[in-house]
């Protein structure tokens, strides 16, 4: 099941592309004890690309879904401590200027974790388009960026025995987005 | 509303237990403090008895229904060696054993600490937050120091200082807001 990117295109095409959460992959990255990149990862979301000349994209992610991969930190990443799933049960993104800029994709925008609204910048690449085994146009996207957890509410830690802490507060954003072309 | 108030102390005179009684006192309109008195039939945290198809621990089965039924948890906590009682961390690894889910989770509690010293077990306190955030629950910021507490009641059982009784009203009225549903996000 692969496709060929028969456009290295470096703008959105026109039209409405809905992020397929099945071929895309949400992710995010934090350093622990500044040493080793634990990943988490967010397999329930949608959301829409818009092409053409006023590009777009936005989404929301169902927080219950994020995982790290581990139950029992799960528990802790669920909990009032991080992502406080029971009263945030939704992250949103929303683009406020998608821009081409030497090749490279520009995405700024607003995002919301636990009710609390931060610019982020997004960069990466429009990878293609391509139509996959079953006919339908498809775009790729790839995007990353770093916020600041605690600008957010997340500020949980552990101090350690030698000084500093645990987690820092950067963690780095990655998106790889297959979007297909709405009807 | 109902909250549950557990002290960590076990001994009949407790001054933390005699702070849990005040607070059942000053509840605000509306809300009905009980307190916890089981604390001290819980036998020792072990797995081989946490297990699925052995029978909970009666102690144990009966301190996680009073959790689910309260809306809210008033923790109380002497300071031993800086920190909070072994038997109160005991029973709170009972009721958050993360292969068994955790009966604190998203569940509000707010801590409390009642010493002879003079810093009212903020220590403990503070480790306490740390603990139930752990485990889960939405732990309300801000200590509630009683230090001295051989002076802090009369007769009664009540707070005889106006002032303290109206900084745990406070307290208490912090952890209304912050377990009753309009404090969710729309």
């Amino acid at each position: 099941m692969s496709i060929v990117a028969d456009s290295p295109a470096t703008v959105i095409p026109s039209g409405t592309w809905s992020i397929d959460p099945v071929w895309s992959t949400l992710e995010f990255e934090i350093k622990k004890l500044g040493l080793v990149t634990l990943k988490g990862r967010v397999p329930g979301f949608s959301g829409t690309i818009e092409g053409g000349e006023a590009p777009a994209i936005s989404g929301t992610v169902d927080v219950s879904s994020i995982t790290t991969f581990d139950e029992a930190r799960d528990g802790h990443v669920q909990a009032p401590d991080f992502f406080d799933a029971e009263r945030y049960p939704e992250l949103r993104f929303v683009s406020t200027a998608v821009q081409t800029k030497d090749d490279e994709l520009v995405v700024e925008g607003e995002l919301t974790i636990k009710d609390v609204t931060r610019p982020v910048e997004l960069k990466g690449s429009f990878v293609g388009t391509g139509v996959d085994p079953y006919g339908n146009d498809r775009i790729g996207i790839e995007l990353a960026g770093t916020v600041d957890r605690t600008e957010f509410g997340l500020e949980w830690n552990a101090p350690l025995p030698g000084g500093g802490f645990l987690l820092p507060n950067e963690v780095v954003l990655k998106a790889n987005l297959a979007a297909v072309k709405a009807a | 509303m109902k909250i549950l108030a557990i002290s960590g102390s076990l001994r009949a005179g407790s001054y933390n237990t005699a702070l849990a009684r005040a607070a059942s006192k000053l509840a605000p309109a509306g809300v009905e403090i009980e307190v916890y008195d089981g604390l001290g039939l819980i036998p020792h945290y072990d797995e081989d008895l946490d297990q699925v198809g052995i029978e909970t621990p009666e102690p144990v089965a009966e301190l996680r229904r009073r959790i689910d039924e309260a809306d809210a948890l008033l923790m109380l906590t002497p300071e031993y060696n800086g920190s909070t009682t072994g038997v109160l961390k005991n029973a709170i690894d009972w009721v958050s054993a993360r292969h068994r889910g955790s009966w604190l989770r998203n569940r509000t509690v707010a801590v409390a600490g009642a010493t002879t010293g003079e810093y009212g077990a903020i220590w403990a306190q503070q480790d306490l937050r740390r603990i139930l955030g752990i485990a889960g629950a939405r732990v309300v910021a801000g200590d509630f120091p009683l230090p001295r507490a051989y002076e802090a009641f009369d007769e009664s059982g009540t707070l005889a200082s106006p002032l303290v009784a109206e900084r745990l009203r406070n307290h208490l009225a912090a952890l209304v807001h912050e377990a009753s549903p309009l404090a969710v996000a729309a």
